[in-house]
């Protein structure tokens, strides 16, 4: 057989007819195309790939058994590790994670981990479905554990960090109650992630997994507002998981940011994702960004912004970013999704003043850019070019420039100690100031990704049920 | 779920209603906010607590039927459910250490005045409070409010009850009369809360209460963002309540209006449904 260089292609919906729609862009590998990527993989004696993953999924053994044709055993394997692996083959930036680790791809393009992960995730939801029907027939009980335990444990945010520690800590045998302060849980998979790149039936299904195992979802609670994190231990809960994500919108300071037409990409998206806007009327919360959309940012978010802008119904959307394609944070595949649909990149260019009609913007004053030097994020630095000021016409401006962590429960809480960027304040064990209270995720870290807040609301669950362990005779 | 235990009528197109729930009772304070969702295909939107009770576990919403939501929520009856609500959100109001306050609402502000008038009165300040309707069929809370001021001043637009003019003719008057005012609040069409701002002197703290448009009310979105000393403000977290000669009003005039058409929208394409 001879060696395949390339990754076996994933079909994806067609571009001049996904820009017309939400449902998922990239279709997922069909089984003759997951086994023939599964065949690509070296199955390494001594695999780097798993070190780039931040929950530590044995890939190469999950790779093996997609090989074996023992689906069942894959999903298996990866759910030791990844609670959410159908979103995570999905959202994860594989290519600066487990791909970049992979030793095929020294040489050749790696292993495409992701897809064949989202392949055994789509596959495990889809037997659980399965389950569920035949459980009704045969009562067979559910997968919760039977090793339980009397502690009980609040988690705080139900994005992905959250789900996270939950799931990890039921497995566990502890009785976790997740606290949410939408009306929906998933946080920023929710509200955040669109549905053409992560449908909310997976989310849904990957939710119900965790609730199988025994967790308590309890809705439009707002900890730090509707209860303290006093309240939680007066209730009993014996340790405390803080993910409540960076859900604070980077505004411009410049002239003009309050007119009219001007968003903030959460704003934008909620309206789309969590209200469903896009269902409007329908659906009875209204979004309007008209004809002409400028983004600016260059992040997944961005790209998210762009692309959902499109599906609504703008004629020309545009990404305006300060730096150059080189170093758009996005993940590749949406840079390409997004070029593809048609989406303007407006690179090294930066807006200096929004101006107005009537109060709704109108149009952008932007400057070019060029890069020198290094800035202290060891990012190449945008420079202003005298003299190259240029306006954009547009209907809307969606602000995608990143997010602090949300401060509500800080300031409600003057006893956790923070840093100055507004993150909680934890040390290695992600322990916060305050004992058998734990905080991981964008609200420790600022904005990052949904694979890194897995991984820290993984790593909290370790040390909660150390915690936990240790002062059981005390 | 959170069911409808009472309902009134307190002037046309104005409603009241006590709500089941005991958790956001427990912890709300004059000043805060709830989000509710009536049902899935809702928007969210921000009411001001009007009363609270702890040891029923109940709260109070007073809301002018204005919007789509608002009508849709007058139409629920005892024993409905609401789906969703939130609470209580943003900052409450620190209504210690003053002696001498005017307290101003205007139409339906005025529902959502009393709660503050009643916590100053039990406070120990002497409360001086006006309420201004377009007529008399639209004056609210009267006995409410008169039980809990030293002194009550109703106007109406067009005379038909009270005094003949506007909240801010009273206030003047008030302002000349007695020099030991500590504090003004002011509550309602952000045209008023405006005037009020721009009569008082600098020297007496003027507290106005914003209603901006919000989704989430916890500080993701910044839908709700307002200008205020220059600075850019989130009125689901830093507020509702903010500095009266701060704020800039125009501003938000203008993004309050921004959804106008859809809402007409909706509202007669709900008015063909309901045929």
């Amino acid at each position: 057989m001879t060696l395949q260089k390339e990754k076996t292609p994933v079909k994806n919906q067609n571009p001049e007819i996904r820009t017309k729609n939400f449902d998922e862009v990239c279709l997922g590998y069909n089984k003759s195309e997951a086994l023939k990527e599964a065949s690509r993989c070296l199955q390494c004696k001594n695999p780097t790939c798993i070190s780039g993953c931040p929950v530590e999924v044995p890939i190469p053994a999950f790779i093996k058994a997609i090989i074996d044709d023992d689906l069942d055993q894959a999903a298996h394997i990866i759910k030791e590790k990844n609670n959410l692996p159908a979103i995570c083959g999905r959202v994860c930036p594989q290519e600066e994670q487990c791909e970049k680790m992979c030793i095929m791809g020294k040489k050749y393009k790696p292993v495409a981990i992701g897809r064949l992960e989202r392949f055994v995730g789509d596959h495990a939801l889809k037997k659980a479905k399965e389950n569920k029907i035949q459980e009704k027939i045969t009562a067979v009980s559910d997968t919760r554990p039977t090793n339980i335990k009397k502690e009980k444990v609040a988690v705080v945010g139900s994005g992905p960090a959250g789900l996270t520690a939950a799931a990890d800590l039921a497995k566990a045998g502890y009785r976790v109650t997740l606290f949410e302060a939408l009306h929906s849980v998933g946080g920023v998979l929710r509200y955040g992630i669109p549905e053409f790149r992560l449908p909310k039936n997976i989310l849904d299904q990957e939710v119900s997994e965790i609730k199988k195992l025994g967790v308590e979802i309890r809705l439009n609670i707002v900890i730090g507002k509707t209860m303290a994190l006093e309240d939680l231990s007066a209730e009993g809960y014996k340790a405390v998981f803080i993910g409540t994500g960076a859900g604070l919108p980077i505004l411009m300071d410049l002239p003009g940011k309050n007119l009219n037409g001007i968003y903030s990409a959460n704003e934008f998206l909620t309206r789309v994702n969590l209200m469903k806007a896009y269902k409007f009327p329908e659906y009875k919360t209204p979004v309007k960004i008209g004809k002409k959309v400028a983004v600016i940012g260059g992040g997944n978010v961005a790209m998210d912004s762009a692309r959902t802008a499109l599906r609504l119904g703008a004629e020309e959307v545009s990404i305006i970013y300060r730096r150059s394609k080189e170093e758009l944070p996005a993940r590749n595949e949406e840079i390409e999704h997004t070029e593809e649909e048609g989406i303007i990149f407006r690179l090294l260019n930066s807006p200096l003043a929004f101006h107005g009609e009537n109060g709704k913007v109108k149009w952008i004053e932007c400057m070019k850019m060029k890069l020198k030097g290094t800035d202290s994020s060891g990012r190449p630095k945008p420079i202003p070019v005298k003299g190259s000021n240029w306006s954009l016409e547009v209907d809307s401006v969606i602000i995608a420039i990143g997010q602090t962590p949300n401060p509500l429960l800080k300031d409600d809480s003057p006893q956790l100690k923070t840093e100055s960027y507004g993150g909680i304040h934890v040390d290695e064990n992600l322990a916060t100031s305050i004992p058998g209270v734990y905080a991981g995720g964008d609200i420790v870290t600022g904005a990052a990704t949904v694979i890194k807040a897995m991984g820290a609301g993984k790593k909290a669950a370790r040390s909660i049920i150390k915690y936990l362990e240790d002062n059981k005779l005390a | 779920m959170y069911k409808i235990i009472e309902k009134e009528i307190l002037a046309p197109g104005i409603k009241r209603i006590r709500v089941e729930a005991p958790l956001i009772a427990r912890k709300t304070h004059p000043g805060n906010f709830i989000i509710l969702r009536i049902g899935e295909l809702d928007e969210r939107i921000p009411l001001t607590v009007a009363d609270y009770e702890r040891d029923k576990g109940t709260i109070t919403l007073i809301f002018q039927e204005i919007g789509y939501t608002t009508k849709k929520l007058g139409t629920l009856e005892v024993g409905d459910s609401i789906q969703d609500l939130v609470g209580p959100l943003g900052k409450h109001l620190d209504i210690r250490g003053y002696k001498k306050v005017i307290c101003l609402g205007g139409g339906s502000g005025t529902a959502l005045l009393y709660p503050k008038v009643k916590a100053f009165h039990e406070n120990g300040a002497e409360v001086l409070t006006i309420t201004g309707a377009r007529n008399k069929e639209l004056v609210i809370l009267e006995k409410e409010l008169r039980t809990v001021s030293d002194k009550l001043f109703i106007t109406t637009d067009d005379g038909s009850y009270g005094y003949h003019g506007f909240v801010t003719d009273i206030l003047q008057d008030l302002l000349k009369e007695h020099s030991d005012i500590d504090l003004v609040v002011a509550i309602g069409p952000v045209p008023m809360m405006k005037a009020v701002s721009n009569i008082t002197p600098n020297d007496i703290k003027t507290i106005v209460s914003l209603n901006a448009l919000m989704v989430d009310g916890t500080g993701m979105c910044g839908g709700c963002r307002v200008t205020v000393g220059g600075e850019t403000k989130f009125t689901c977290i830093d507020g509702p309540a903010f500095d009266g000669h701060q704020v800039d009003f125009d501003e938000i005039m203008n993004r309050q209006s921004y959804y106008h058409e859809e809402e007409d929208h909706v509202c007669r394409l709900d008015k063909e449904v309901n045929k």
